[in-house]
């Protein structure tokens, strides 16, 4: 199966490792990484490209850009990894319609398309009879889309609540398990790496908020947008609040929940018992999905990183050569 | 409770009978004649338990069998929630936002924990609200959210259990 891989941050140097050191029987035919492409039908070589990355910056030549290659690389499968835009979900949703109006197979992490264009975009995967996958878009290497798929079909899905923000979560635990004040935890999160230079995304909410957008459209096709979610961040959260949450065995997480039957779709911050199976620690995620028959599902992992967002992807490339083999 | 009822045969049953037709249960009787009571009427408490939203059922059941009802005592709140609130809380008039609860009558604030680290800067407060029933407390957290949204507070709910 023949893979075009588009964006080479950590998540694309994931994959490309992966697929190069698993014998799973793909080839990587296009990479494309923000400045520069390279295309080579007969299968690229991976270590040299990424030592090539490495050095220079470039993955490839300059002259060659992402457009070029969705268009014309030949490929089975389009990887699109690369920086998600929130807002518009540009350039990457013209990449993934272009490939598929080619009838490739798409599989993302990028979670601008799936939670502005779900509907659109999975309509036309369907028309032109290929695949469209995302499972790494929410909650990293939990594999949530295939529990809803397989593990738990036929099931009616009620309500989910989940920890989807591993930057979150990551600053809550430290604020309860050292006292420390929201700004000690977050210039911490930043030093080791897990907050971004502005984590206006992560600390109001607003990525979880995405994830649960993008659960909610896959579990009830019920088209809503980021701007339908109730959100209240964690930027306000005071030492002394979760201090008092402890005092009744309790503390506090960032908890984006989705019940229909009775409207709620929110993020908020919220109180809760430490036993709780939600209270994971650290920048780990978790998901409790609650149905008709299994009743309570929760899934515990990592959230992000560049292998464990690979896996999910890998993951995702399995089942479409499993499920149309004989054409990928 | 407190009942009044006449005093002649069978109205002691009477009284008694709506609470099991209810699915009360009773705790105990206190039947005492007042010698300065008016003679044709009859004093009578009762201690009961009864299932969740069947209390104005017994009240009219009681009402039709001519059972007149003194006083109901104290109702136990059955439904605890804690939340917290972060703001400037002391400044927002704490105690109308309490009373905001207990005006209800059908919830109220048992226990308010505050911390204030230094003036100017934001408390965070913890607040046990007390309730007859899950829909009474539903209400109570409403009226603590639209407080809320009115001082600018920071209300944290507890996440309900999942069921």
């Amino acid at each position: 199966m023949k893979i075009a891989l588009l964006g080479l941050g950590s998540v694309g140097r994931g994959v490309a490792e992966m697929v190069a050191k698993k014998d799973l029987g793909f080839t990587i035919t296009a990479v494309a990484d923000s400045r520069s492409g390279c295309m080579d039908p007969g299968g690229i070589d991976i270590p040299a490209l990424l030592a090539k990355k490495k050095k220079t910056g470039h993955c490839g030549d300059t002259g060659i850009t992402a457009p070029d290659i969705v268009k014309k690389a030949d490929y089975d499968v389009l990887v699109e990894v690369s920086p998600t835009n929130a807002l518009t979900g540009e350039p990457s949703i013209g990449y993934i319609k272009t490939a598929l109006a080619r009838k490739k197979h798409v599989v993302t992490s990028n979670k601008g398309p799936i939670s502005l264009a779900c509907k659109e975009l999975r309509t036309m995967a369907g028309r032109k009879g290929v695949a469209l996958r995302y499972e790494a878009t929410v909650a990293g290497a939990i594999p949530v889309m295939h529990v809803l798929e397989h593990g738990l079909a036929g099931n009616v899905i009620l309500g989910l609540y989940g920890v989807l923000n591993g930057t979150c979560n990551y600053i809550l635990t430290r604020m309860a398990d050292e006292g420390l004040t929201y700004d000690q935890a977050l210039l911490e999160a930043r030093e080791m790496g897990y907050a971004e230079a502005d984590p206006t995304y992560d600390v109001q909410g607003i990525d979880a908020a995405i994830k649960l957008v993008i659960l909610a459209n896959t579990i009830w096709d019920n088209g809503v947008k980021l701007s339908d979610v109730e959100r209240t961040g964690i930027d306000l959260l005071t030492a002394d609040a979760l201090r008092l949450a402890e005092e009744e065995g309790c503390t506090i997480r960032l908890i984006a929940e989705a019940i229909p039957r009775n409207h709620v779709l929110r993020v908020s911050p919220r109180i809760i018992a430490k036993n709780h199976p939600l209270v994971v620690e650290g920048t780990l995620n978790a998901l409790t999905l609650e149905t008709d028959m299994a009743k309570e599902i929760t899934l515990i992992g990592r959230g992000a990183g560049s292998v464990e967002t690979a896996s999910a992807i890998i993951g995702d490339l399995l089942y479409i050569r499993e499920h149309y083999g004989k054409r990928a | 409770m407190k009942l009044e009822m006449k005093d002649s045969p069978g109205q002691l049953v009477a009284a008694i009978k709506p609470i099991s037709d209810v699915g009360g249960n009773i705790i105990a009787v206190i039947h005492q004649r007042e010698p300065d009571l008016a003679n044709d009427t009859l004093n009578v408490q009762i201690v009961l338990e009864l299932p969740e939203g069947r209390l104005e059922k017994l009240i009219h059941l009681l009402k039709e069998q001519g059972v007149h009802i003194q006083r109901i005592g104290e109702e136990k709140l059955l439904y605890k929630r804690t939340v917290i609130m972060i703001g400037h809380i002391m400044h927002t008039d704490l105690s109308d936002t309490v009373d905001q609860i207990d005006s209800t009558g059908f919830a109220e604030v048992s226990e308010l924990s505050m911390s204030m680290p230094a003036i100017n800067e934001r408390s965070s407060s913890r607040i046990t609200i007390k309730a007859v029933s899950k829909n009474d407390m539903a209400a109570a957290i409403e009226i603590l959210r639209r407080v809320s949204k009115q001082k600018s507070l920071l209300l944290i709910e507890p996440l309900e259990d999942i069921a």
